[in-house]
């Protein structure tokens, strides 16, 4: 407690001082407007790294959405660190930011600076990914809800073959939360048709190379695509793949066998539009306005849900083409 | 004396065969239909062909690895050097009109480059092969990252297609291609001088340059191979998915390349290695790999059946395991001679 105190006596001031700021702001000037208020507004953002396409571009809307509202972002890339990332905190604490956004690198270690960020009185929100922390230690999450991603994308299957499937499934990579909750939802739903059933399941690793050689030895083993009526992949990139050892053994992709995936990245909006693939869920990168709301909201003394679900749409081939070319 | 010296020899080939004919036959039994082969579109279709198509990237790095490992080395930048190779096949097939044949040519030649530089770290330097190599293979993903910019690039050309997916009197190109590249290297190695050389350079340093082996130069030229090796195996893994994925392609695969070296009946510590083994220990590691896929097992096993069948296949092949056998045959035998002959 002591070393705590001595190392950052700073965060404790500032915070004070800023808050004092604010309350005589809106003690004084009434007539200020929330955006006005909130173009004051700082924030730290520490990334995971940009090892994905989907990454970047999370990264890219934050910033687009911090630019348009005018706030003054502070961001760090970790480079797949997480010492790096509470390094980062611990500077957005000691410069004294309105709030924080952490896209965790893991799960585990965050306990003791989310408690350093509550005693200086800093809002954490949680970007994409959950911490195993005390809840109370962070104002909110803002992620995709995995489990009803893979719901969303068996409700559409069930919808568009009247509830009587062979399904063939790609997994992500064993043990990945995305692949265990997708596969969830997608159960969930399915279990309420008796005619639809999960024939083959196996890892593709989330890769283009894993989903082809997958689907090649799935069509292998059930003699072709006679037997299969949709495929399920936990992520477009192993969808994409599987297209391809679809196409090598003369079987048309999205006609002879439907091909549902989750994620929605470039490639597979060219996929919808050359027919080849029939529906994408996105997974929504676009998380920085929830997160600045939640922000604005506990400033507000608002009560901000422990998880802001931020779920996207799920995309068919009439949109693909132009997708695509928004995308590209 | 002479009979038994050739028993023993004989042993050693038979027991990689043997489990990989083992290990058909036992997946053939599970997963009906893993043997049958029919001919779609004038080429062969099956889970069999599915095996040597699958297995010629680990093949080709496997080669490239077992001449490493006959100079006592080793070379972990393998599956870098893929991602490496395949970045800059798809980066030029978009941004460029160069030739295809061009195309390759870099790509090829950036993996001998990355091959020059472990050669020269291991060689001239002196740095212990598992590090200087280890060094590449952290930072080759990242420049392979680099120069894709973190995306996947796909692209498209009839060329690199064929070689991805084509096929050839019935067989996958790319298998033609590691068969031509299997032959290569066992002519040089086998047929040539420099093949004795390395394998002696790897048996030992001192005699060899007391013999006025000239070492520096043969190390090299084993890295700059493995280079090459594993850029043919770039090229051919990123025509197989018409793009170059930084972050997965070839991960891991420096792993598969070692244990099929080992499969074979290698040492780690140098010296003679078996180019046809080390073959059949690729092919043994993808049989088992398609076979899981095939086989409708749970994917969280996957990892778990295949580690303990790689197990037993190396404890079949341990030279321990050799004696008790051979010395239960030997006991059996002397019994049965001594009963014989009164």
């Amino acid at each position: 407690m002591q070393s705590l105190s001595t190392r950052h006596p700073l965060p404790w001031l500032s915070a004070f001082k800023r808050k004092a700021v604010v309350t005589t702001f809106s003690v004084l000037l009434p007539v200020l407007s929330a955006s006005a208020l909130a173009a004051d507004l700082t924030v730290g953002f520490s990334q995971i790294g940009s090892e994905s396409g989907w990454r970047t571009s999370e990264t890219e809307s934050i910033k687009a959405e911090a630019e348009r509202r005018g706030y003054d972002l502070k961001f760090s890339d970790a480079q797949q660190k997480q010492e790096n990332q509470i390094k980062a905190v611990r500077s957005f604490i000691a410069q004294g930011v309105d709030g924080i956004l952490l896209a965790p690198v893991v799960e585990t270690g965050w306990d003791q600076v989310l408690k350093e960020a509550q005693r200086a009185n800093i809002p954490v929100v949680l970007i994409d990914r959950g911490v195993a922390a005390d809840p109370s230690l962070y104002l909110t999450k803002v992620a995709s809800d995995f489990k009803e991603e893979g719901a969303l994308a068996a409700s559409w299957l069930a919808a568009q073959t009247n509830g009587r499937c062979n399904i063939v499934e790609l997994q992500g990579s064993v043990g990945s939360s995305a692949a265990i909750d997708r596969k969830t939802g997608f159960d969930s739903v399915i279990s309420n048709f008796p005619n639809m059933t999960i024939i083959r399941s196996q890892s593709g690793n989330f890769t283009r190379a894993g989903g082809k050689e997958v689907m090649e030895s799935f069509l292998k083993a059930e003699g072709g695509a006679k037997n299969i009526c949709a495929l399920f992949a936990h992520n477009d990139d192993m969808a994409l793949g599987a297209i391809l050892a679809m196409k090598e053994a003369g079987i048309k992709p999205s006609k002879d066998i439907i091909v549902v995936s989750i994620d929605a990245v470039p490639d597979i909006f060219k996929a919808m539009a050359d027919g080849e693939a029939n529906a994408t869920i996105e997974l929504n990168p676009h998380l920085g306005g929830p997160a600045f709301d939640a922000i604005l909201a506990s400033q507000k003394g608002e009560s901000v849900d422990k998880w802001i679900k931020a779920n996207g749409p799920l995309y068919l081939p009439d949109t693909a083409a132009a997708e695509y070319a928004k995308r590209k | 004396m002479k009979k038994n010296h050739f028993l023993h020899k004989h042993q050693k080939t038979l027991a990689p065969l043997l489990s990989l004919v083992l290990i058909i036959l036992i997946t053939a039994s599970v997963t009906p239909g893993f043997l049958s082969i029919q001919v779609v579109d004038g080429h062969l279709f099956g889970s069999l062909v599915d095996i040597l198509h699958r297995g010629t990237p680990t093949a080709l790095v496997a080669l490239g690895m077992a001449v490493v490992i006959g100079t006592r080395g080793i070379d972990l930048s393998v599956g870098a050097v893929i991602a490496i190779s395949g970045a800059v096949t798809a980066v030029l097939t978009v941004n460029t009109d160069w030739p295809v044949w061009l195309v390759i040519m870099c790509a090829l030649g950036v993996g001998m480059l990355c091959g020059l530089w472990n050669g020269i770290l291991v060689s001239v330097f002196s740095i212990q092969p598992i590090v200087a190599t280890l060094i590449l293979m952290v930072a080759g993903r990242g420049i392979a990252q680099m120069i894709t910019e973190g995306q996947i690039v796909t692209f498209h050309s009839e060329v690199l297609d064929a070689i991805g997916n084509g096929y050839f009197l019935a067989f996958p190109i790319r298998v033609w291609i590691a068969i031509g590249m299997i032959i290569l290297t066992l002519v040089v190695m086998r047929k040539t001088a420099l093949g004795l050389f390395i394998e002696a350079v790897g048996a030992n340093v001192r005699a060899s340059r007391l013999v006025g082996i000239e070492a520096r130069l043969l190390v090299m030229s084993a890295y700059v191979f493995s280079g090459l090796c594993a850029a043919l195996s770039g090229i051919i893994l990123a025509a197989d998915i018409r793009g170059a994925d930084a972050n997965n392609a070839g991960l891991w695969l420096e792993l598969d390349a070692i244990l099929a070296v080992v499969l074979a009946g290698a040492s780690l510590a140098g010296g003679r290695i078996y180019l046809l083994l080390t073959i059949v220990g690729v092919l043994i590691i993808q049989t088992l790999t398609t076979a899981i896929l095939t086989s409708g097992l749970p994917a969280q096993y996957n990892l778990v059946v295949k580690a303990t069948i790689i197990l037993a296949v190396l404890l079949i092949q341990s030279p321990k395991t050799r004696q008790w056998v051979s010395g239960f045959f030997l006991k059996k035998q002397k019994a049965v001679k001594g009963s014989t002959t009164p």
